[in-house]
């Protein structure tokens, strides 16, 4: 009986343990989203992906819809590939639907944002997003700003002095 | 001068003994072969003293634990009103340090201490040499199943404290300080990575217990037997693994993180 009672509890322990790991597994790292075999894949070409990764949401008005797959590098044209991975819930995608990449807030992470567009023909396994809009780069950003300020400020210059 | 230099050497050549003795050791208990019939109730036994009983103090520090670091890392992230990315920093410190070494050092006290002052009793009261009599090997009978049971208990010990101290970050992040959960949950799941943080946590908790169980049960085992001897044996278990422990979660994570 007495030994019952600690093989029991033992077995108790190594099923917490089992319990442990699979829910660091689902919930804390998400393995679920990436195992579930209900979505299809989209691939898009972007100019710059800044600092998109792997498993960064996809979202349509802000509703996630699916996720990055993989990111590399077109050998050919310099162009980043993006491969997404889509619910199947959402296969209606009209073919001619941009991608953009946004940032979540100032400093959050990149995530990709797709707009539909309105052709009736939708988007397939395997196919390519034409219409795509680079990464906001913060840093080109200000280098921009900070060029047209300096301009805009000599050609003041350069207009009183003539 | 030379009275220290001898007492440098002859400390070095200890440490060499020493380290190869304990080698020795390892490689007796790993080769044996387990007899399954008898060797698994002793097993079983050894996992309820060795894992089983140290779950209450695990699962206390795992929630305190948790707590503290998600109430720190609230109020450090809101500065950057980035207060939503806690359960990431709460997940990944959790999972890829705290969990495997803080759960190392309370084993190490816990049932670390406890193998070497019981294996240590045991030598010291002649049991093992009483065992060896009546042809049991003691190695088998004693030090198998409690190296065994550590090295088992250790992963599992530490899979439960992750579990809890992210529950504990949950607790303080979105029942009190208000972050939203879904931000919570979200930001986590898209920065850790299952067999990078995860699996690598686990793998470290794995080394952690080897090395733990290892040093115990041979303090124990190469105690002196008399009781001031078990009393240091049992010191310097906690001292040694303590080290160890700290010292390979930096090699370790080194590896893990340099991709070597």
């Amino acid at each position: 009986m007495r030994e019952r009672t600690v093989e029991s509890i033992v077995g108790v322990f190594m099923l917490a343990g089992i319990l442990a790991l699979l829910l660091l597994a689902l919930k804390v790292s998400g393995l679920s989203a990436s195992l579930s075999g209900k979505n299809y894949s989209i691939t898009a070409d972007f100019d710059n992906v800044g600092s998109l990764k792997p498993r960064a949401p996809v979202t349509i008005a802000g509703v996630h819809v699916g996720q990055v797959a993989s990111i590399h590098l077109d050998p050919t044209t310099f162009r980043a590939v993006i491969t997404m991975q889509i619910d199947s819930d959402e296969n209606k995608l009209p073919n001619d639907s941009s991608a953009s990449i946004f940032t979540q807030g100032l400093l959050g992470a990149n995530y990709i944002s797709l707009t539909p567009g309105f052709n009736q023909v939708f988007l397939k396994n395997g196919d390519q997003i034409q219409n795509t809009r680079p990464a906001l780069i913060l840093e080109n950003l200000i280098g921009q700003l900070l060029f047209s300020i300096k301009s805009s400020s000599g050609s003041d210059k350069n207009s009183t002095s003539n | 001068m030379l009275e220290q230099l001898q007492t440098l050497g002859r400390v070095g050549l200890r440490f060499c003994t020493d380290l190869g003795r304990s080698a020795v050791f390892l490689g007796r208990v790993l080769t044996r072969a387990p007899r399954f019939t008898k060797s698994f109730p002793l097993l079983i036994q050894q996992l309820y003293s060795v894992g089983v009983l140290s779950w209450l103090i695990i699962l206390l520090s795992a929630l305190f634990i948790g707590l503290v670091v998600g109430l720190q890392g609230y109020n450090t992230l809101d500065k950057f009103g980035a207060s939503q990315q806690l359960g990431q920093l709460v997940a990944l410190s959790v999972v890829r340090e705290l969990g495997p070494v803080v759960t190392a050092l309370l084993f190490a006290g816990r049932a670390g201490s406890a193998l070497t002052a019981e294996i240590g009793l045991m030598k010291a009261t002649e049991q093992l040499d009483s065992m060896e009599m009546m042809g049991v090997d003691p190695l088998w009978r004693i030090i198998w199943p409690r190296f065994w049971a550590g090295f088992i208990a250790m992963p599992i010990l530490a899979l439960i404290f992750s579990a809890l101290a992210i529950f504990g970050g949950y607790l303080i992040g979105v029942e009190w300080l208000g972050v939203d959960a879904g931000a919570f949950w979200g930001n986590m799941q898209s920065s850790v990575d299952f067999y990078d943080d995860v699996l690598n946590g686990v793998l470290k908790s794995i080394v952690f217990g080897f090395v733990v169980t290892w040093i115990a049960v041979f303090q124990g085992y190469d105690t002196v037997p008399t009781a001031e001897g078990i009393g240091r044996a049992t010191t310097r278990t906690v001292v040694y693994s303590s080290l160890a422990v700290l010292g390979l979660d930096f090699v370790l994570t080194a590896i893990m993180m340099g991709g070597w």
